[in-house]
This record gives structure tokens, sequence and C-alpha cells, in this order.
């Protein structure tokens, strides 16, 4: 898993810096216009997954003390602490998204889940039409345990779907049945939630014609969201020490930017339209607005063990802070009545900047060209030219990548920041 | 008694030793066959360094020289030692031991009368030696064989003392055997010294005439001078003149060496010291040069005396561009303590600001490289070395060519290229391998001969272009390291010879450009152009990297387009991590030099040049 960035200590009791809520430029504090989003981290996995950095621990792994039994009570500590220190900022509202990631959510009993969600809505409320997310695998559900989800008050399931290709999915040693997707996809929708699948590209042995039966698969149940990223081989992980002794051959980024050209092809063609570089959606009201809140650069708050947090200042700035990545530490610091956070960083405003051009570029709303600088607007016409950015969206004032801009989008991203 | 007396040592003073009780000899012998560790034992046993004070190779003076085990500058140490009822003063003067210094190696040995000829008892004779030797028989020294190292169980002395006495001429048993390490033999060589080597014969009453065998800048001194006197007398005061330049100098010091400087009331007739003028540049005091007495001048300069050439040319670039300022004074530095070196100004499309530097040969480059680097703490890059080529253009203007960027393109009549005489001694198993090689490498055989049973020196004339290839590499590869070199250049040839550019999407890359043998062209525009597909990072564009000779493409490779630069997830917890990797490659951007619209890391010229200028390699790993 990657280590923690370097920061600045957290204070005991996780207070934000209080230029976070000081007035804006004309000196009146005023509301935030964006939404406040809250991600749930659940650290539990049934087995590790070869290409997974993720902060997350099989019961084996974890041992006695954090135990997954506890952990909806564990968490609930910190969204008391994020009540208080959001409310003594003034920034405490109603949450307009809420994300349970992982691990696997869906590891923890249904009632669980439901119970950390009743924990958010008494401490902040839930906004109207409040979009409420899981992850789950697609063998932890069951039609009973995603009816429990929805009734108390989960609106969508994302499905760690990955391949419909058996030997990829062995490959990426997960474990579910790739037979089992159109049931799970099924069972969610009856219980009224929607439902998106997640699909990994690029895994080591993977054809072109695997991919493009996994596309397949995914466009034949119907769904209205699907995400699709390149596998990743972070260092650290299993997979990654198989590559070092040559028993898995790294993927090609020719082969992965062949297979997102594919993707891109064939989710266009049934309807999906992308709205970011890796996500897909039927319209724009089946895209995952917590998600999109991160790329918008609103305020969000990670509860759980590794969780990030960003807070965005008047200037533009903001503060980011993380959380200690040990359930038992964290478990033991909440405990204690203390704050989790391992450490956090005050952007700078060229920081903050360059996160906004990063983010921002990603979306196909795009980025308004009134937030780049003298050199960033001037490379935009190099970079229309050169097929990276949209001519048409760059005349009426915004960044908006080609599908091949979409893939060189960190190279439109130091060209928009030199 | 080998060290005399107070009563005999009276009658060896500097300025007042008569001819015939001097004896000036030097030691010729191969990098590591321990010619400076019997120099040691010398002067332990004349007693000119008390052991205690013996520093480890006491001649060689500076770092750079003691840890590459070779003598670059020669130096003259006066010795005492007694045979008989006779006390000598003993002028042992160092000579430089690699092929690029064969001029100044030539002025050592004509201030001798004998020379030393120390071969390793467990090796035998090399070729520089041998180039050296034949040196020193044209001079007509008397020549001492003595093989050292005879300590060491892998000595073959029964060998090679045959193989040495069938060079010079004489007896096997006549061959000294010594051990510079153990002190063994050194006694009798010393003695041996005294009754073969001539005493120096001038006449002491003509007006004064003294050979400029070496010159050294030291910073708080100036620069040192070294003399053989050959006829007259030099004294303190006088004033002096060079009589290549006509320059004049008032003689603020002289003396001799033993070992360190020891001022003196002169030097007369035969006798080997030092002078100080005050004057700021080697140049101002030129090895080969004739110093005469401005009151009473003589008519002529003594003979041999010619300007160093550089032969071999590479560009000097800083890594760092802002360092072309430091980059400049170093040289300027240098240049005051190393006549040979000489440069300017260049400015390379790909490289940016640096110098064109000439140099004596690749020993030579590569000392001074190394002590730009380490002296003046510069990092730098060099571009291939390369030769002169003198071009006939069709209208008969010529053109000298030290830079293959500078290749005229038009109509060309003529282009001449320098040429050297190599000698190579190997086992006679890899002759046919050796023979190869220099044919692959246009030579021009001269002649064959058996040294002995199982060593052969071969003879070729080659141009010098290609031994600054990658040749003396190549040799030692192919002959598992048994082989070795020397080379002395010898006048030039016409060639067919062609300027390959190297193209980066129609660029051409100044610092790449080679003048090849057009039969060669296609070989050297395959190797570049695959060596920087490798090194060229893709683009977000397709980019040829083509050869080409003129207008015509020879050789082609392609970088493909990069198709994919972003990271596919970006949430919550990986913005921090993203924005830093970001932040990183925007960094690692200046280190991007820019050809056309290529972007070509700094580190990827390094690369491409340094495995080019490989030949450079040729003053290191002489060991077998």
């Amino acid at each position: 898993m990657p280590a923690l960035p370097d920061g600045v200590p957290v204070p005991d009791d996780g207070a934000l810096p209080p230029w976070v809520a000081g007035p804006g430029a004309d000196g009146v504090a005023r509301p935030r216009a964006g939404g406040l989003g809250m991600y749930v981290h659940v650290p539990f996995c049934s087995v590790r997954c070869g290409y997974c950095d993720f902060n997350t621990y099989t019961a084996a792994e974890l041992g006695g003390g954090a135990s997954q039994v506890e952990y909806a009570s564990t968490a609930l500590r910190e969204v008391g602490l994020a009540a208080r220190v959001l409310d003594a900022a003034g920034l405490a509202r109603p949450l307009s998204t809420v994300f349970f990631g992982g691990g696997t959510p869906t590891m923890l009993p249904a009632a669980d889940l439901a119970r950390v969600l009743g924990g958010l809505r008494d401490a902040f409320g839930l906004a109207p039409g409040a979009e409420v997310t899981t992850e789950a695998n697609p063998d932890s559900v069951t039609p009973a345990s995603l009816e429990t989800l929805a009734e108390a008050g989960f609106t969508r399931v994302s499905f760690g779907m990955q391949s419909a290709a058996p030997h990829v999915l062995a490959t990426l040693e997960r474990t579910h049945d790739p037979a089992r997707i159109p049931d799970v996809v099924r069972w969610a929708r009856q219980a009224g939630l929607e439902v998106s699948l997640d699909l990994i590209y690029g895994t080591p042995g993977e054809s072109l014609d695997d991919w493009r039966a996994s596309l397949e698969t995914v466009l034949a149940t119907g769904v209205d969201h699907v995400s699709a990223y390149a596998l990743v081989v972070e260092p650290g992980t299993k997979m990654h020490a198989q590559v070092r002794r040559g028993m898995l051959t790294l993927p090609d980024e020719d082969d992965q930017a062949t297979k997102y050209e594919l993707a891109d092809e064939l989710l266009s063609a049934a309807g999906l339209t992308w709205y970011e570089v890796s996500n897909w959606a039927r319209d724009d009201a089946r895209a995952c607005r917590h998600n999109l809140a991160y790329w918008r650069g609103d305020d969000w708050w990670g509860v759980g063990p590794g969780a990030h947090s960003y807070v965005g200042g008047p200037d533009g700035t903001g503060v980011r802070w993380w959380n200690v990545k040990h359930p038992r530490r964290y478990a033991a610091l909440l405990a204690d009545g203390r704050s989790p956070g391992a450490g956090r960083e005050l952007l700078t405003a060229q920081e903050a900047h360059l996160e906004r051009v990063m983010l921002g570029v990603r979306l196909r709303e795009g980025l308004d060209l009134a937030v780049l600088d003298e050199r960033g607007r001037r490379a935009v016409a190099g970079l229309v030219a050169r097929g990276l950015l949209d001519g048409v969206a760059a005349v009426r004032g915004h960044a908006v990548l080609t599908l091949r801009g979409r893939l060189l989008a960190d190279a439109v991203v130091r060209e928009l920041t030199s | 008694m080998p060290i005399p007396g107070p009563a005999l040592s009276a009658r060896i003073q500097p300025h007042s030793t008569a001819p015939e009780l001097i004896r000036n000899f030097c030691i010729i012998a191969h990098i590591d066959h321990g010619k400076s560790t019997l120099a040691d034992r010398m002067l332990q046993l004349t007693g000119v360094v008390e052991p205690r004070a013996m520093r480890a190779q006491y001649l060689d003076r500076m770092d750079i020289e003691r840890e590459r085990g070779i003598t670059i500058k020669s130096q003259a140490v006066r010795m005492p030692w007694q045979v008989g009822e006779d006390a000598f003063a003993l002028n042992m003067i160092d000579t430089p031991g690699h092929v690029d210094f064969t001029y100044e190696v030539s002025r050592s040995l004509a201030a001798c009368e004998g020379a030393v000829l120390l071969v390793d008892a467990a090796q035998g004779i090399e070729a520089q030696t041998l180039a050296n030797l034949y040196l020193a028989m044209e001079n007509e020294l008397e020549i001492i064989p003595v093989l050292n190292k005879i300590d060491l169980p892998a000595a073959q002395p029964e060998k090679y003392a045959e193989e040495l006495a069938g060079l010079v001429g004489g007896d096997p048993a006549d061959v000294l055997r010594v051990s510079g390490k153990t002190g063994e033999g050194v006694e009798v060589l010393l003695d041996r010294i005294v009754e073969r080597v001539p005493a120096p014969v001038g006449d002491a009453d003509a007006p004064a005439r003294a050979m400029i065998f070496d010159s050294v800048y030291d910073t708080y001194r100036g620069v040192v001078t070294y003399v053989r006197v050959v006829d007259g007398n030099l004294n303190p005061r006088e004033r002096i003149q060079m009589m290549s330049t006509r320059a004049t100098h008032e003689l603020l010091e002289i003396g001799v060496i033993s070992p360190d400087p020891i001022t003196t009331k002169g030097l007369g007739v035969g006798e080997v010291g030092y002078l100080i003028t005050g004057v700021k540049d080697v140049r101002q005091s030129k090895v080969g040069d004739t110093v005469t007495n401005l009151a009473k001048p003589a008519a002529e300069a003594l003979g041999g005396y010619s300007d160093p050439k550089p032969m071999v040319f590479s560009g000097l670039y800083p890594i760092d561009g802002s360092d072309y300022p430091a980059l400049r004074d170093a040289l300027d530095k240098l240049k005051l303590n190393d006549a040979a070196l000489n440069y300017e100004p260049e400015t390379s499309v790909a490289l940016g600001f640096g110098f064109r530097v000439g140099f004596l040969g690749l020993l030579h480059l590569e000392i001074v490289r190394e002590r730009l680097e380490r002296e003046f703490d510069l990092d730098l890059i060099s571009t291939a070395p390369n030769v002169v080529y003198d071009v006939t253009l069709e209208d008969r203007t010529e053109v000298k060519v030290t830079n293959p960027s500078e290749f005229p393109g038009g109509k060309i009549r003529e282009v001449r290229e320098p040429v050297v005489r190599a000698t190579i001694l190997t086992p006679s198993e890899f002759v046919g391998t050796v023979m190869g090689l220099c044919n692959d490498r246009r030579g021009t055989m001269q002649g064959m001969d058996y040294l002995s049973e199982d060593r052969v020196e071969l003879r070729y004339t080659l141009p010098l272009a290609e031994i600054v290839f990658d040749f003396f590499d190549q040799l030692k590869s192919r002959t598992r390291g048994y082989a070795s070199l020397d080379y002395e250049t010898s006048g030039d040839q016409a060639a067919d010879l062609v300027k390959v550019d190297i193209l980066l999407q129609g660029e051409q890359v100044d610092a790449f450009s080679a003048i090849v043998h057009r039969e060669k062209a296609y070989d050297y525009g395959v190797l570049m152009t695959a060596k920087l597909k490798e090194i060229i990072p893709r683009q977000q564009f397709e980019v040829p990297i083509q050869a080409a000779v003129g207008a015509r493409v020879i050789a082609r490779e392609t970088v493909r387009a990069m198709r994919k630069d972003v990271l596919a997830k970006c949430y919550g917890g990986d913005i921090s991590r993203k924005r830093k990797l970001l932040e990183k490659q925007k960094e690692g951007k200046k280190r991007m030099k820019n050809i056309g619209s290529v972007e070509v890391p700094k580190d990827a010229f390094i690369a491409a040049l340094s495995s080019d200028s490989s030949g450079a390699k040729d003053g290191k790993d002489k060991k077998k």
C-alpha cells in the first residue's frame, strides 16, 4: 500500500486551521457553494488481491483488537469528531453524498453499514436527493443484504467485477464467479439501487478479446454506469514482486491504450458517455456525484484508517489530512478521544492551482480556461492543434480532453501548468 | 661505500662537476613494470631520500598520476654514487610512458646518454616500451637491459632475458636482474650505469646552449623549466633567451633537484637542473627549445625542436550550462601547465556552450577531462573524439575540419586524414585476429617479426581516426588483454570520407555527426540510430531518427508516439500523491534539451556519447 504523504501534524482535537473557515476576500464569511461529502473506509477483505495497494486487512492479518464487529462503533466515533470539528469551523451541513469504500464494505453485515449511515444522518443530516453508494464484491452480497441496504437509505452500489475472463480474475486473485454478475446486478436493481460495474484492463495475460468480452458482458447487464481502470502495479504489492521475479509480464502501455480506446468505442455505442477519464454514465444524472465532488474540489471528510479528507478555504487553497493507517492504532486514538489524523498539508496557492487543473481537466465538463494562468492559456492553442484538447470547447472557454487527450491527460496538465 | 664521503662529494658539486663525473640516464618502462618503485629504491640507496621520509613513488608528483600509476611529467633527480675511488653525479631523467607524449619522450631521451630498459620479468616487453626503445636507439643512447620484479613467483627471467638480448644485441647473461621492491640488484645497476653510460660531452667555453626537456607550472613559483646544459654554462641573475621565440627572461633562480629543489651557483656542461624566470605560462618555456645567454648568444639552436600539435579533438561541454564560465577558467588554468592543450569556444545546438579542445591523443584527452572534473569539480559531456581533416573543395579552397559538424557540404576534391605508424605486440596465437582487426580498420601491413617463439611484433599504418574510435578496446578484448599497442603519427593520406549526420525529426543533431569512411557510413548510421532509439523517450508524436550522408538517408529508426500518459485512478486518497508525481515530472522537464520539438534528456546525450568515446579508455586498464 502506498505510504502516507509527508505532512505536518494534525492537532489532537482535529481542529481545522482558522483561515479555512475565515471570511472571503470581501471580509464576509459565507456558506459554501459546494456540497459536503463523506467517505467511509472499510478496511477489511476476505482475501487480499495480488494487485491491491489499498489500506485493507484480512481477518488473519489483523488479529485481535480491531475487529470487524467493533468497526461500526469505531467509525461512528470519528463521525462524532467530524461533526464537532466542522461545526466549530461553521462548515457542518447536510451531506450531499456518502460513499462506503474499501476494502470490501460488504464484508460488514448490512446492518452495520446501515448503522454507520444512520449515525451520519444523525450527525449531519442528508441533503434532499443525497447519493449514498457502497462498493461491493459480487460474492459478498445476497438479495436480502441488498434489500437491507436500500431500506437503510443506500441509493447506489458499485460492484468490483474487474473482468469476465476467469483466467484474468485468477491472475488478479479475485474469488468471485463471473457468472454471478448478471444476478447481482438484477438483485440490486430489484432492491431499487443504481448499479455501477468496475472493470480493470491491462492485466497480465488479458487479450484484447478477453477485454472485449468483459465489456460486452457489462453492456448485456444494461447498467447505467461503468468505471474502467488500467491496471497499475504498485510497488509493495504481491503482483509487483511477481513481475520483478519474471513470473508475470508487466502490462504494455500500448496495449492499455488500445483497450481504453476499445472501451470508449463500445461503451459510447451503447449509450454510455465518458464524464471522467475512467468513468462512463448513461446520462449526467447517473454520474457518481460523490466522485465528481473530488474532481470539482468540494469539501469531503474521509472516515476510517488511512482515509484522506479535504476542506477548501475561501482563498482557493485548502487543507488535506490523512488518518493513521492501522485499524488498531486508529481505534485506539479515537477511544482516547483524539483525532486519528496522522498528518496534514496546507496547500500553497501553487499546489492548489495544480490540483485544480489536474482534477478539472479529467472531467468532460472541462476546466474553465479562466482558472489558468497566462502561460497555461497560451498552451491551449497548441494542445488543440495537436488534437489533445477539443477545439469547440476551447472556443467556448473550456479545456476538454479529446479521446487522445484523455490518454495523455498528464502531459496536458503539465503543459497547462508549466 | 656507494655514498661518497665529504671529500669526494666536494668534487661533484653542481656548477663545478667535471663532465666525466656526470652520468645522465633515463628509465624506459611500461606503466606497471615498476619504474617508480625502482626509482624510489635508487633515491634511497644513494642517500638522497631518508628511508623514513620515503613516500611511495616519490617521483610522481600529481595525485592523478599516482592513482593511475603513470608519470605524465618528467623530472630530473641528481644522485651521488661512488664507484671505486671516484664519486659521480647521476642524473635520472624521468620519461613519460605513453604514446601521446612521444615528443616529450624524445626530448627527455635527448637529454641523456644512456637508458635503462626496464621490463617486468613476468610479462616481457610491451609495444610502447619497444617504441621508446627504438627511439632511444635512434638517439644512440647506451641501453642497459634490466629485468624487474624477479622476486615474483611468475617471473620468467631466462625467457625474457633472451627477448631483451635479442632486441638490444648482446648476451642474455648481461641482462641485469633486479627487484625494485626488495632492492636486490639495484646497487649493481647503479654501478653498471656509471660504467656503461658515456659521460656528456660539450664545449665549456662556447656560448651557453641548454635544451628544455620539461616545463612545469607551479602555483607559487611560476613556470619551472628543466634543462640539460649542452655547451657553456648558465648562472643566476643572467638574462637568458629562448631561441625559438627570441623572448628574454631574467634567471631568477637556478638549481638541481635532489629530490627537492636546491639552488646552485649555476649549471655547467652536461649538467641537468631547473630554471625559474618568473614566467607564468609554459608556452613561454617550450619543451625542445634552446636556452642561451643573451649577452653571449649561441649562433645556432640545438636540433629537434617542434611545436606540439594536437591530433585528437573533442567537444567539452558542462552538463550544467551555467558552469560554462567555470569551465573556461579551468581550461585557462590547465593551459598554464600544458603546452599541448588548446581550445576554442564552440556552440552546439544539442549541448549548448562549450569548447572544442585539441589533444595530443586519447590519454591526453582523458587526463585533461579527469583533471577538469576532479580538480575543478565540473560535470562534463565530451563528444566522440575525432581527428583533423584537410578538405580541399572543387574550387581549391582548403578547409581544416576539427569538428565533424563543420565538414563542408559542397563539392569536395579531396579529403586528407592523419595516419599513424602502429606497432602491435601480441602472442602469436592472436596474429590472425589482430590482422583481421587492422584490416577492418583500413590498416596496411608494413612488417612482422617474431620477438620470441610465441611473441610477434606487427607493424601497420592505420588512419588515426580508426584508432581514435575504439581500436584499443577491440584489440584488448580480441586478444584477451594480451596485445599491446603503440603508434606515432606518420603524415596523412587521401581517403574516401563522408560525413554522417544524425537527424531527429529532420533536425540535425550536431553532437552526433561523424566523419567516416564511405564504406563504413552505413554501419555507423545503423549503430547510432539504433542506440538513440533506445535512449530517446517516447514523445507525443512519432520521432524519426535518421542517419544521412548529405541528403541521402542511409539508416532510419522510429521512436513510436507515446499513447498513454495518464493515471487511471484519481480519487480522494490519490490526489496528494498524484500532484507530487506531476510536480516531479515537471521538475524532470528541466533536465530535457529540445532538439526541434523533441525533448531529449541530457542523460541521453551522455549515454549516446560516452559509449562512443570508449576508445578514450586507452590509458586505463593497461593491466593484463
